[in-house]
Parts: structure tokens; sequence; C-alpha cells
């Protein structure tokens, strides 16, 4: 995680957005969908509604139920309690086979016996298609992942890359309703991680298929999807757009969890409408944010500042709210970006993170540098919980 | 080629490694095996070979030519000259020879495929158990070569014989007895329980090392569970069936106990012929010409056999 936002990119398709119209019916439907394995609960009463067209990610870390979700709707596993419904009809008791749902493996899952032509053909071999159907089908699949030339290679004559590719080509072939992709980039290297995310978008802006994603590197989620689910211990922690999910979090957990957070614990002290004030030890020239949502004064609150909203200066600022003071204990270089991690007298560490837009600065900041850090009051959310 | 200058090496890289004429340690590591086959497998075949290429004479031991190393050089020549093809003539106009090679490898061929229909539900079966199961499973097919070859078979004896275990559970539940024992079904019975375990490990082998996603992948593009048998596990496994069918069909067909045992007089089996040659009518050179035929027939198997074990080494 470098806290870089991309927030321009998950903000590309403003337009688009079905799950803001109450009249719109969705393609899938999870009613409160449980799943236990033993005593753990994987999935728990999870709701969730998935729109035609739409990309949407399932994000969390590992062991939150996302994978299990998915699998429910792919029919690896059943639910225990709840309904899931694919354009208005409930899956219960449907075998994977007779589901109208392609699955991209996070193994690729490649039949090894057969060539990649013939491994995209598999499932419209299944479909009974008449053979020139799917030879022109697998040619144009070949086409589209750009794997023209590899036609009759085997699965262990391919590099990762391309082997991603044909998985990707098999599961569209057959024209599902909606892909599935576990962790589709996962055994990627990174160069070629972030060329494929941008890929995987513009396939499926082009296909106009609704792709499912589960993963748990955030920025793959940002990229790609319309909209994230950030999954938390089996349950849905926040819905919504990767720019609402990064600037608008709904709880720590969410604004720890998409990025980089600085969090300070605070009591509210007044609000006044749009402007709440807190006092926390940290910030001894007080707190101010911008939150249209009332909060009970007296009530203990958090205080959420993204590194990059974080300025670094050092000469001191006008005294006033969302001031620190501090010394830089690190520099992290990354080239594009700098993320300074500033010490408070409190001995709690801060990350501030400032995009290297010059080349040759007049005083660069040093180690060991007082430094003031400040926020504006829009830049800071205020979290209950 | 150019007449100026000093003479270049055509392969300057040529001679930078280890110089030549010494062995290298993989190659003094190889010697081990090598000296191994040859005294307890290439020694004796070339005995075996000598053998057949002799002629039968009533004394002890009953074969001539004798080599005698105290004639120098011109006892080996008259060694050499004295042997011919004589047995090997004998067998292409006994017709008794030739039923015997069929007779064999019909037997070594459908027990191997009762063998197959056995073996692959059981390997299957295993390979799908939970790990714990599995390893008890395992246990069990292994289990037998705990006891003795040959007191196996005659436990096979006592379940097949009229008045056996077989017989006696069949009147139990009101059926007429069989006569099984001494018959062709008695020694399918016999080679297909002995070589049970030689089918059902190497296709054990390669079912259990199947992913399990691959099997996912195929019901997720539209298969039924049959249909992902047929398209995905059973292709996948055809190096194992290929190796059991193998390891089973080679030495069935020189098999001599079972059929010896449980067999009937009718029973034509190489094995019998063998040992009947040898011990019964004391023709040497004839049973070492059946064998070293029998060897030369299961080589094509074998180079088969052999290319397989090479090519599923290759894929791990």
């Amino acid at each position: 995680m470098n806290g870089k936002p991309r927030l321009n990119i998950g903000a590309v398709r403003s337009s688009f957005a079905p799950w803001a119209d109450p009249s719109a019916k969705p393609l899938v439907r999870f009613d409160q969908v449980t799943k236990r394995f033993g005593s753990e609960t994987a999935v728990d009463a999870v709701s969730l509604d998935i729109y035609e067209g739409e990309f949407f990610a399932l994000l969390g870390p590992s062991g939150c139920g996302k994978s299990t979700l998915m699998r429910m709707l792919a029919g690896f596993e059943t639910p225990d309690l709840g309904r899931i419904t694919l354009g208005g009809e409930d899956l219960a008791g449907r075998p994977p086979h007779l589901r109208p749902v392609n699955m991209m493996f996070q193994s690729y899952a490649l039949f090894p016996h057969l060539t990649v032509a013939q491994n995209i053909a598999f499932g419209l071999r299944q479909q009974k298609k008449p053979k020139d159907e799917i030879a022109a089908r697998v040619d144009e699949m070949l086409a589209l992942v750009r794997l023209e030339g590899l036609a009759h290679r085997k699965p262990d004559q391919l590099s990762g890359g391309q082997k991603q590719r044909v998985a990707l080509a098999r599961a569209i072939a057959p024209k599902p309703r909606m892909l599935l992709l576990d962790e589709p980039l996962g055994a990627l290297d990174r160069k070629l991680r972030e060329e494929t995310q941008f890929e995987l978008m513009a396939l499926q802006q082009r296909l106009g298929m609704t792709f499912l994603i589960v993963t748990h590197d955030q920025e793959e989620a940002m990229i790609t999807a319309d909209r994230i689910a950030v999954m938390r211990a089996g349950q849905l922690a926040q819905i919504g757009r990767p720019a609402e999910v990064y600037e608008a979090p709904n709880s720590r957990y969410v604004a720890d969890f998409i990025g980089d957070v600085n969090l300070f614990e605070a009591k509210v002290t007044e609000d006044d409408g749009d402007i709440i004030r807190l006092v926390s030890p940290e910030a001894p020239d007080g707190l101010e944010a911008i939150e249209d949502d009332e909060i009970a004064l007296g009530s203990t609150a958090w205080l959420a500042v993204r590194p990059e909203k974080m300025r670094v200066h050092l000469d001191p600022p006008p005294s006033g709210p969302n001031r620190l003071e501090g010394t830089v204990a690190d520099i992290g270089y990354l080239g594009d970006w700098t993320t300074y991690l500033v010490e408070l007298p409190g001995g709690r560490t801060i990350r501030a993170a400032r995009a290297n837009a010059a080349r040759v600065v007049d005083r660069p900041v040093d180690w060991d540098d007082k430094v003031w850090l400040t926020f504006a009051p829009d830049s800071a959310v205020v979290l209950t919980r | 080629m150019s007449v100026t200058g000093a003479p270049r090496p055509r392969r300057p890289w040529k001679g930078l490694g280890r110089p030549r004429g010494q062995p290298s340690s993989e190659a003094r590591a190889a010697l081990a095996p090598f000296l191994w086959l040859a005294v307890f497998f290439l020694i004796p075949f070339l005995l075996v070979a000598k053998l057949s290429l002799s002629d039968v004479v009533l004394a002890i031991p009953p074969y001539a030519p004798q080599l005698d190393w105290s004639d120098g050089l011109p006892g080996l020549i008259a060694f050499v000259r004295a042997l011919d093809f004589e047995a090997y003539a004998r067998m292409g106009q006994d017709g008794l020879y030739l039923a015997a090679y069929l007779s064999s490898l019909k037997f070594a061929a459908i027990a191997t495929f009762i063998l197959l229909l056995v073996g692959y539900p059981l390997a299957y079966g295993m390979a799908k158990c939970r790990p714990t199961v599995r390893q008890a499973l395992l246990m069990a097919v292994i289990l037998p070569f705990w006891t003795s070859f040959l007191i196996r078979v005659y436990a096979w004896i006592a379940i097949l014989k009229p008045a056996g275990l077989l017989n006696m559970a069949l009147e139990q539940i009101g059926l007429p007895p069989v006569d099984i024992l001494n018959t062709d079904t008695a020694v399918y019975i016999g080679l297909v329980y002995a070589y049970l375990p030689f089918m059902v490990l190497p296709l054990y082998a390669v079912l259990e090392r199947q992913e399990a996603g691959l099997l996912e992948a195929a019901a997720d593009l539209g298969c039924t569970p049959f249909q992902t048998f047929w398209r995905v596990t059973f292709p996948l496994s055809l190096p194992g069936v290929a190796a059991g069918a193998l390891l089973c069909f080679i030495p069935m067909v020189g098999e001599f106990v079972i059929p010896d045992l449980l067999g009937g007089s009718g029973t034509l089996m190489l094995g019998k012929t063998i040992w009947t040659e040898f011990f019964s009518n004391r023709d040497w050179p004839a049973a070492s010409a059946v064998a070293i035929v029998l060897l030369a027939t299961l080589v094509i198997p074998i180079l088969l056999f052999q290319r397989q074990q090479t090519k599923m080494m290759e894929q791990r």
C-alpha cells in the first residue's frame, strides 16, 4: 500500500449508477446469505445487489468470506441461510453446471491435457454449439485476449500472463450472464498486474458483461470496479464507489483497510451544523472537521486524515485548529511520492505524504527536522465506530 | 579454411570444462547401478542366451557343448562352432510353443483389462477420501505384501476348492456349488488378486495429484459430474492407466505360480511351459529359448513403459 489515491479512475463512469435507481432490478441479489463452516461463520447474513453491466469488487483480507460469497454464487458452496437470485430466479439447489455464470479461478485451473483453443472451446462444446460456431468464437476470444498465435500450445508452454488470459477467455467464451473473477491477478508480477487491471476494466466496458471480482488488493479493486464492497469477518463493512469508500469511509476498519490513514481519538465538544470541533491530547490546538451528521456532544469519535491530505511545513504556520507539531522520524522516498513519518511529542507517528511534483526543491524536508502538519477541515472524516 | 596466422580452435569453449578422461562424480555414482545390473541381470541373461544355443545331452549338466577354459583359444572356437539355433528351430516346428505364447498374452491381456475395471474405481474412491481415511486404505492395499505370495495363492485354493469357503458360503444361501479350482477362471481370479496393488497404486498416484480446481472449472463450464469424469479426470489419469497396465501385463505374461497352483491341466501359460521343459523334460536349451523369445516379445511393452515413466517424471 503506497497510499496513492486513484480517485479520477474510480470516478470515470459517474454516469453509471443503477444502484441509485430504486426501480432498477438487480441481476444478482444476495438476501441475508449465511454460510458456516463448522463453528465458524464465513458469511454472516450478507445482503447485496449487483446490477447488469456493473463491475463489482468484493474486497477484504483473507478469510473475510469474500471468496465463499462468490463460490456460493457459482454453486460450489451452498448457503446455510438466505437466498441468492440471478435475474430474479432462485439459484437454490441448482448445481454449478446449470448456472449461467462462469468463473475465472485464482489458480487458472486450465486443463493441462488440452490446447489453448480446446480450453477456450470447453464451455462451448458443453453448450452443444455447432463446430463452425465454436471455431469462430474461439478465434474471436483469442483475438480479444491477444493470443492468436498460441492456439495450439498446451498450458504448460505458456507464461503466467498468457495463462491468465487463456483462463479469462475460457470463462468469457460461453457468454455467461456474469463473470466471476477470483483473485484474477494474484499470480502476476506487479508491472503486469497494473497493466492487466486496466485491460480488465477496458474489456468489461467493451463486452458490457457484469463482472464480480474478489480481491484482497485495494488498488486492484479501486482501479477496476464501479462499486466496492469492503468485507470484514463475514459481514459487509461498506459498499460504495471507490472514491466514496476512500474519501468517506464509514468506519475505522474501512478507513484503515483502504489506503493509509491517521486516526485521532477525540472528544466531541462542539457541533454547529457543518463544523464539528473535537479535543484530543494529541492536538493541542484542537481539531475541526466538516460533518453533516449529528454527533452527540461529549462522545468519543475518531478523526481520520489520509496522509496525502496532510501538509508538511518547515516554518510554523499560524496557530489554529488541525495543527500538529513533531519531528521527522523517517522518510520513505518512492520516486513519484514521498512519505514522511512524523513523531508527535506523545510518541505516536503520523504519516504525511507528498507528491514529488517538482524535481528540484529549495529546502527539502530532512530527517530530524522539526515540522508542523496541518490539514483542512474538509479533508478529515469523523468516524464514530 | 584460413591458411594464414595461427590455427584458431573452431570451438574455443570446448575443453574449458572438466578435463577429459576424468569421470565426473555423477558418472562414478552411476557406476554402482550398472555394476549391480551387470552382475545380477546381464550375466545371468547371457548364460541363459548361451544355454538356448546349446544341445540336449544325457549328462550332468544336461547340455553341450561345455566350455573348457584349459583348451585355450582353440577350445573357445570349437565351443562357439558347436552352438546352434536348434532349440529355436524346434520351437518353430512345435505348435505348442506358439499356442503357449498366444495363450499367455491372452491371459495377461484379459487380466489387465479386468484389473483396470476393478482397480480404477478403487483408486478413484481412495483419492476422493479424506486424507486420514486415505492413509488407512493405502495401507490396506499394501498390507498383502506383508504375507508370502505363495501363502496367499494357497489361501485361494482353500477358498475355491470344491469343499472350500466359497462353496460353503454358496450352500448357506442355497445356491448350487461351483467348480472353479483348476480352471482358467481360477487363474484370472488369482492374477487379478495378486496384481491389484500394482494397478491401484499408479492409478491412485495420478488421481490423487489431480487439482480439485480442474473439476470445479469443468463443472463451472457446464459439465455434469459424469461428463467431468470423462472429459477431465479420465484423460488426465491416462499416464497412470498406462503405467498400471504395463506394470501388470509384463510380469503376468511370464507368471508361473498362479497358473500352476490355480490353473488346470489345460491351462497353457509360458511360465508353466518353461518349468516343464526345464524340470520334467530336462531340456534346458528349449526352456532357455522359450525364455529368450518371451523376453524379446516383452521388450516392446517394457520400452513403452519406460517411455511412459520418463514422461510422467518430466511432468512433475
